[in-house]
């Protein structure tokens, strides 16, 4: 596990926290379509969780059951220790921020902004205060009396996200919440989000299917599959300890080889692939001898020799088939001896001499890595 | 190219030909000073003069228009009810055959819709002793296949809107009933004044359901047109229906003026938006 950090800021690891969010045994069926599939999910305070997912795997069914929209067929779901059965959404501790904004397009910026203040029937004077403070800081000033039409994309998202937090929800709920923007207003809004989410200490459940954005904004993620959770963790274990090949294939890039276990021992693990490599795995796992298994390795673990390496596992001969030159990096398309394509990439440490790189075109090279950076799945 | 658009010219004036000809015709003879329909005897604006000092065309029109007025607010809130509760209140028993049955009085023939409506009428002050046969039951008639056609524009306007304007008002602590005046409604707005628009109309030009509803006292202005061309064509009917016409076309062009004019400024709008936007954008 890895230990980046502290235990006080993992509290799904200490279980005297009660969760914030309990969903527990949850399904949703759309007439004979089963849309959520018996979901558990626990969400701490103060979290900002990612529900990572394709298309149509049950994403924004789930969001909409927590606020409310939809009725769970079967299953409970606890918010703040309150169980949520037959509580319409007007009465949920949640707001939530739409994937189509969901403006009224009759009400300026600041009516959109000021209803959800008006409904609780807060004074005129504290919602006027409120909602230019909120609306200063999605630096939308400016704009308080436009119709969401006279705005741009990313400044009608920036109003719906001032919509759904000036009523200081304890869980506000994010469908999509950047899908609309080009990439340098998306990467200056994830920040501000974190920061957003650091200082009102407000919970946090986002929807996406952009792995990176799910990377750099979540405390934990959960991946998604047809109504399933396949995997629940930081970034990290997702990404360098994926628990099967849907999350290993899922986030980020993956070489992928099929074997059988050779030697299974109590600190190490061996495999050998279909085309005849050995593999070997630095720890022991829950594995049997001529089990079939996959051995996963993320392309940046890989390092490219152009010299002979003395023989040993976790070795892969072949041809340079291809180079994507990035500026920082490069990516390298291998060709093995059983034609067979293996990616990987090296950072671009040093500059060519007159336009010449150490690895080209066609060279011949192996490819090696560390034994603790394969990861061995069972499914 | 030039050849093809000469093609479509000609098929476009033979068509509006066809259309319009009738009625510019009644309008030139309504300024006809000889008292044969058929024949020219020079400009006159006395059958308008004449239309002006008869009290009967003046008393029909008067409770046309009251009728035209009771029925298009009446069937807009009716047919408005309607319309939102077939589209978004869930998937209830039925549904789709309410869907259906609403639609019914679009193509039923007026004729056993007029008669129908008399038979209730009958039985009711049969057993009642109301209503009367008069305004109340023309009103009454003209509501009940008005307020379809107001039911059937809702729901293509509630079908067109976005469902999550309504669930985000609802999840910012809206209660269902004030989530309708402060969202729907308002948002189906423009189809509610089309609807009365087209609810006042269609009442204003019923001649056979009313001929069927009306009591022996009342006559609206249809009715009162045809049966004084029973008795042959006279020259102030058409100087009637120029006003009629007349009438019609301020309406439609107030009301295709005020679209239009919105539309405008919504494109001047959304252009000026995305005009901030790029400079915005060179500017970081
Ligand atoms: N009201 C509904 N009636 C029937 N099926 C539905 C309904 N809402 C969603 N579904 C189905 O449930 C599945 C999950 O839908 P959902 O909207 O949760 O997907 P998602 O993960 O949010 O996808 P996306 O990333 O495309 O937004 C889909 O197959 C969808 O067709
Ligand atoms: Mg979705």
């Amino acid at each position: 596990m890895p230990l980046d950090t502290k235990i006080e800021d993992r509290p799904w690891l200490d279980s005297s926290i009660e969760p914030f969010i309990k969903i527990q045994n949850v399904t949703k069926k759309f007439g004979a379509f089963t849309a959520v599939d018996r979901i558990d999910l626990n969400v701490y305070q103060g979290e900002l969780f990612s529900l990572l997912g394709g298309s149509g795997c049950g994403k924004t069914t789930l969001l909409r059951m927590l606020a409310g929209f939809e009725e769970v067929t079967s299953g409970h779901i606890f918010i703040d220790g309150q169980d949520m059965a037959g509580i319409p959404p007007y009465e949920r501790p949640v707001n939530m921020m739409f994937q189509s904004y969901a403006l009224f397009p009759h009400m300026t910026v600041e009516k959109n902004v000021a209803y959800g203040l008006k409904r609780d029937g807060v004074p005129k004077l504290e919602i006027a205060s409120r909602v230019t403070e909120i609306l200063d800081m999605v630096e939308l000033g400016q704009f308080a009396s436009r119709k969401p039409h006279q705005l741009s994309g990313g400044q009608r998202q920036r109003v719906a996200l001032a919509r759904a937090l000036v009523k200081k929800p304890k869980l506000l709920l994010l469908d999509e919440p950047l899908g609309a923007l080009d990439k340098r207003l998306r990467e200056q809004t994830q920040f501000e989000l974190m920061d957003l989410q650091e200082q009102l200490g407000i919970t946090f459940m986002v929807v996406t299917h952009d792995q990176e954005e799910a990377m750099t904004l979540s405390t934990r993620i959960a991946v998604m599959d047809q109504g399933d959770i396949i995997q629940i963790g930081t970034p990290t274990e997702i990404y360098e300890y994926p628990e099967s090949r849907f999350t290993a294939g899922f986030i980020g890039n993956v070489n992928m080889f099929e074997g059988r276990v050779t030697n299974n021992s109590a600190d190490h693990v061996t495999v050998q692939g279909t085309d005849g490599t050995e593999f070997y795995i630095d720890h022991g796992q829950n594995v049997k001898e001529g089990q079939k298994v996959w051995v996963a390795v993320r392309p940046e673990k890989l390092v490219i020799n152009k010299d002979a390496v003395a023989a040993g596992p976790n070795q892969l001969l072949g041809t340079v088939d291809d180079i994507g030159y990035m500026g920082n990096h490069s990516i390298y398309r291998v060709k093995l001896a059983s034609g067979r394509i293996v990616q990987t990439t090296a950072q671009n440490i040093v500059r060519p001499k007159d336009a010449e790189w150490a690895v080209d075109w066609d060279d011949k090279v192996t490819l090696t890595w560390e034994p603790s950076a394969t990861v061995l799945l069972t499914k | 190219m030039s050849k093809n658009s000469k093609f479509v010219t000609t098929l476009m004036c033979i068509g509006f030909t066809f259309l319009y000809i009738p009625m510019v015709l009644l309008v030139i003879y309504s300024f006809n000073d000889s008292r044969f329909v058929t024949v020219w005897g020079g400009f006159s604006t006395k059958w308008y003069g004449e239309l002006l000092n008869n009290q009967l065309v003046i008393d029909s029109a008067i409770l046309s228009l009251q009728i035209a007025f009771v029925t298009a607010c009446a069937a807009v809130v009716l047919g408005t009810m309607a319309g939102i509760a077939l589209v978004r209140f869930g998937k209830f028993k039925g549904r789709t055959l309410f869907s259906g049955m609403i639609s019914a009085p679009l193509v039923m023939p007026e004729v056993i819709t007029g008669l129908s409506l008399l038979m209730l009428f009958i039985a009711l002050e049969n057993a009642l002793g109301i209503p009367e046969r008069g305004f109340w039951t023309i009103t009454i008639a003209h509501i009940t296949f008005s307020m379809a056609f107001v039911a059937v524009i809702i729901q293509a306007r509630l079908a067109g809107m976005d469902e999550s304007l309504e669930e985000a008002a609802m999840d910012l602590g809206g209660k269902p009933l004030r989530v309708l005046f402060d969202i729907t409604l308002p948002l189906i707005a423009p189809g509610m004044i089309s609807g009365w628009l087209l609810a006042f109309t269609m009442s204003l030009d019923d001649l056979v359901i009313a001929s069927f509803t009306a009591g022996p006292g009342a006559n609206t202005l249809p009715m009162y047109i045809f049966s004084k061309v029973k008795t042959g064509l006279r020259p102030d009917i058409n100087a009637l229906a120029t006003l009629i016409i007349l009438t019609v076309a301020i309406g439609v062009f107030i009301a295709g003026w005020l679209m239009l004019r919105q539309d405008k400024q919504r494109k001047v709008d959304e252009q000026m938006a995305a005009m901030e936007t790029t400079k915005d954008e060179q500017a970081a």
